[in-house]
């Protein structure tokens, strides 16, 4: 073997090293947080798998420690063997996950909508109502977000009796679209502003309405905008469990309602509260997963103006 | 902002005739919602009876005459009516939705009413002020939001370091981003048990075991206040560091390289290219998460409501889980709605001053 004739100086060798360390201290920070971001998910789901014994002795993987068994997802009615036949509990656990499924699509949708049509507005034309010009529009509607629920929600309860929409879905519906839509807005707003108006300018000269350039022109360049809209209010609606709790009962309560009325009773069964967990948090993860980058940049619009 | 508006003047000729149709159809609506809640309000006087159950009748009334709001600004102004349809809707809705309910709120609050009381409401002046004023719990709750709104500051540093790491060069950069949001998209009720009430349980819960393998003996997270209180803390933080963490990081990735660059010719190290350059340029973005987030905060509820409810002894209450508490333990409506009331006060003037101070502070540097 030949004699190496080019070596790194002392200095280089010295620079690599620190690279290492560095590197080294921050794949290990990275790893540590994504453990303690995903331990208790991964925890939540193996213990929908556990018997008592194992729960207690504190085995942490599948199939070494102890051995999978469905008896949590019994409970609910969804593990294999239960899935054919009839089963009280899945009928309870589908009508809230129904329930929850329809009261944050559809209003999800409906801001969305009304909050899109409003952002569009008020980034494109001069308003007066009275005093309140553009920015004090905005600002009214932005400031709807600062409004704690705690606030609405006594009163909401005795208006939604006198109007008989107590534990209907409509009245969740109305009531949650009026939470996100201050979010909506303000993504959207940040969406159109960027859109030049050339656009418009074009398509109203070549005869459209402004209606009509809106929905043809518009609305398929804001498409990733609203998506990105849509899935946090999505993740806002589904999870949202303060006015569910009060202000229904019996037919419209939605999961988390179902969640945390099942904690509360004593001498949880830790694996059936595992698979309900899991199954309430498991259509987020998807989402999750799959809609991250729209998420991300939902967040992302509302952070740099 | 205002370079971006449309200019578009188009011809319209609106003839008065069709003026007044459209003045007629806001004003025909409006009589025919008037006369509806007049005649309801008869009936609950018990004054007359027409047969209502609900208050129904006076909804869809009122429906009918914000529809026919919405038409008469096309008939009667045309082309400008058309674009005030874009954001009349949405205020329509938030208006009725906040607007009137607070109103109705606030004459709840000066009342006293217990819903499970025979009695019904009774107006009864300021008692529910004075009640609240030697109400210590809920002092007591409104101390601990100011000591959970201070945890913020902890929740913003852990945020800016993972977004640092984040925008560095580092591999599997997408996984390290779904499962750092993953948290966030998990309902706080779902945390509660996850957490709060499996893994932190005293016999057999892992972070129990592991503080006992530590050396802790009988690790307890929600005994002495203190402890219940940072627990809280934690938890919401765990649900709550992605938000930030994603917005921050969106700010990073908006700085310039060229910048960073520069400073790193000029012979700065990493830690005062950080302070001089990274840190003020991204003061803006910093006030918008820090504010959002504290809105948040000050929201927070649903995890003191399922772990703790408030306990020990108030030490973990918030101002919204103990109003919860007063309701539905309870049924105290007139005093509880006071007790929010008062509370959104407090907050608007608390989130008008440090909207004040982060305008001022945060504009120069921009």
């Amino acid at each position: 073997m030949s004699q190496q004739i080019f070596h790194d100086s002392d200095a280089d060798r010295g620079f690599q090293g620190k690279w290492w360390a560095s590197r080294i201290a921050i794949y290990s920070v990275l790893i540590l947080w994504a453990v303690i971001c995903l331990f208790p998910i991964y925890w939540t789901l193996t213990t929908s798998f556990k018997m008592a014994p194992d729960v207690m002795k504190g085995n942490m993987i599948p199939w070494v420690d102890f051995t999978p068994k469905w008896k949590g997802w019994e409970a609910i009615g969804l593990s294999p063997k239960t899935l054919m036949q009839e089963s009280t509990v899945r009928a309870e656990f589908m009508k809230r996950f129904v329930n929850s499924a329809i009261i944050a699509l559809s209003s999800s949708a409906l801001a969305v909508a009304l909050g899109s049509l409003a952002a569009y507005g008020l980034s494109r034309f001069r308003f007066k109502f009275g005093f309140m010009k553009n920015d004090d529009i905005s600002f009214f509607f932005l400031s709807q977000l600062i409004l704690p629920p705690v606030v609405l929600a006594l009163p909401f309860l005795v208006l939604y009796k006198e109007l008989a929409l107590l534990d209907t879905r409509i009245g969740l519906i109305l009531l949650y679209t009026l939470t996100v839509l201050p979010i909506v807005i303000w993504i959207m707003k940040d969406q159109f502003t960027t859109i030049p108006t050339e656009l418009e300018e074009a398509a109203m000269v070549d005869g459209l309405g402004i209606w009509g350039a809106f929905f043809t022109i518009i609305l398929p360049i804001a498409a990733p905008g609203m998506v990105a809209a849509f899935i946090l209010s999505l993740v806002l609606t589904w999870n949202e469990y303060f006015f569910a709790a009060l202000l229904t009962s019996t037919h419209t309560s939605t999961l988390p309602v179902m969640v945390a009325s099942q904690t509360g009773s004593q001498g949880i069964s830790w694996w059936s509260m595992a698979a309900l967990s899991f199954a309430a948090i498991l259509p987020l993860i998807v989402i999750c997963v799959a809609l991250e980058r729209y998420i991300i940049k939902g967040m992302a619009a509302g952070a740099i103006k | 902002m205002s370079g971006n508006e449309l200019h578009v003047v188009t011809a319209d000729t609106i003839t008065p005739a069709r003026k007044m149709m459209g003045r007629g159809l806001v004003w025909g609506s409006a009589a025919i919602f008037a006369l509806v809640a007049t005649l309801q309000t008869l009936q609950t006087t018990g004054r007359a009876d027409f047969e209502f159950t609900t208050w129904r009748p006076t909804l869809y009334a009122y429906l009918f005459w914000a529809t026919c709001l919405c038409i008469s600004q096309v008939v009667t102004r045309g082309e400008q009516g058309k674009r005030t349809l874009f954001v009349l809707p949405a205020a329509l809705f938030v208006i009725s939705l906040t607007v009137f309910p607070l109103l109705f709120g606030l004459a709840i609050a000066f009342s006293d009413w217990n819903l499970s009381s025979p009695t019904g409401r009774t107006f009864n002046g300021f008692d529910n002020l004075r009640q609240m004023w030697h109400d210590s719990f809920y002092w007591n709750a409104l101390v601990n939001m100011v000591w959970y709104t201070l945890a913020i500051i902890v929740e913003y540093a852990i945020a800016f370091g993972l977004a640092l790491l984040l925008a560095g060069q580092i591999r599997a950069r997408k996984f390290f981003r779904v499962a750092f949001l993953l948290p966030l998209m998990l309902s706080p009720v779902a945390v509660s048990w996850m957490i709060g009430k499996s893994m932190l349980e005293a016999r057999f819960g892992p972070i129990s075991r592991l503080a006992r393998w530590i050396g802790v003996e009988n690790p307890s997270f929600f005994e002495s206040p203190w402890m219940a209180k940072a627990t809280i803390m934690v938890l919401d933080a765990w649900t709550f560091i992605p938000f930030m963490m994603i917005m921050l990081l969106a700010g990073l990735q908006a700085i310039p390289k060229e910048l960073q660059e520069a400073s790193k010719v000029d012979g700065a190290s990493g830690w005062n290219s950080f302070w001089e350059i990274t840190f003020p340029l991204m003061l803006p973005v910093t006030v918008t998460a820090v504010l959002i987030r504290i809105i948040f905060k000050l929201k927070l509820a649903d995890i003191v409501i399922n772990t703790t409810a408030g306990g020990p002894g108030g030490a973990t209450d918030t101002v919204t889980s103990f109003i919860f508490r007063e309701y539905r333990d309870r049924s105290n409506v007139g005093y509880g709605t006071m007790l929010a009331m008062v509370y959104l006060v407090a907050i608007v003037i608390f989130m008008t001053i440090l909207m004040k101070l982060a305008a001022r502070y945060a504009k120069p540097q921009t």
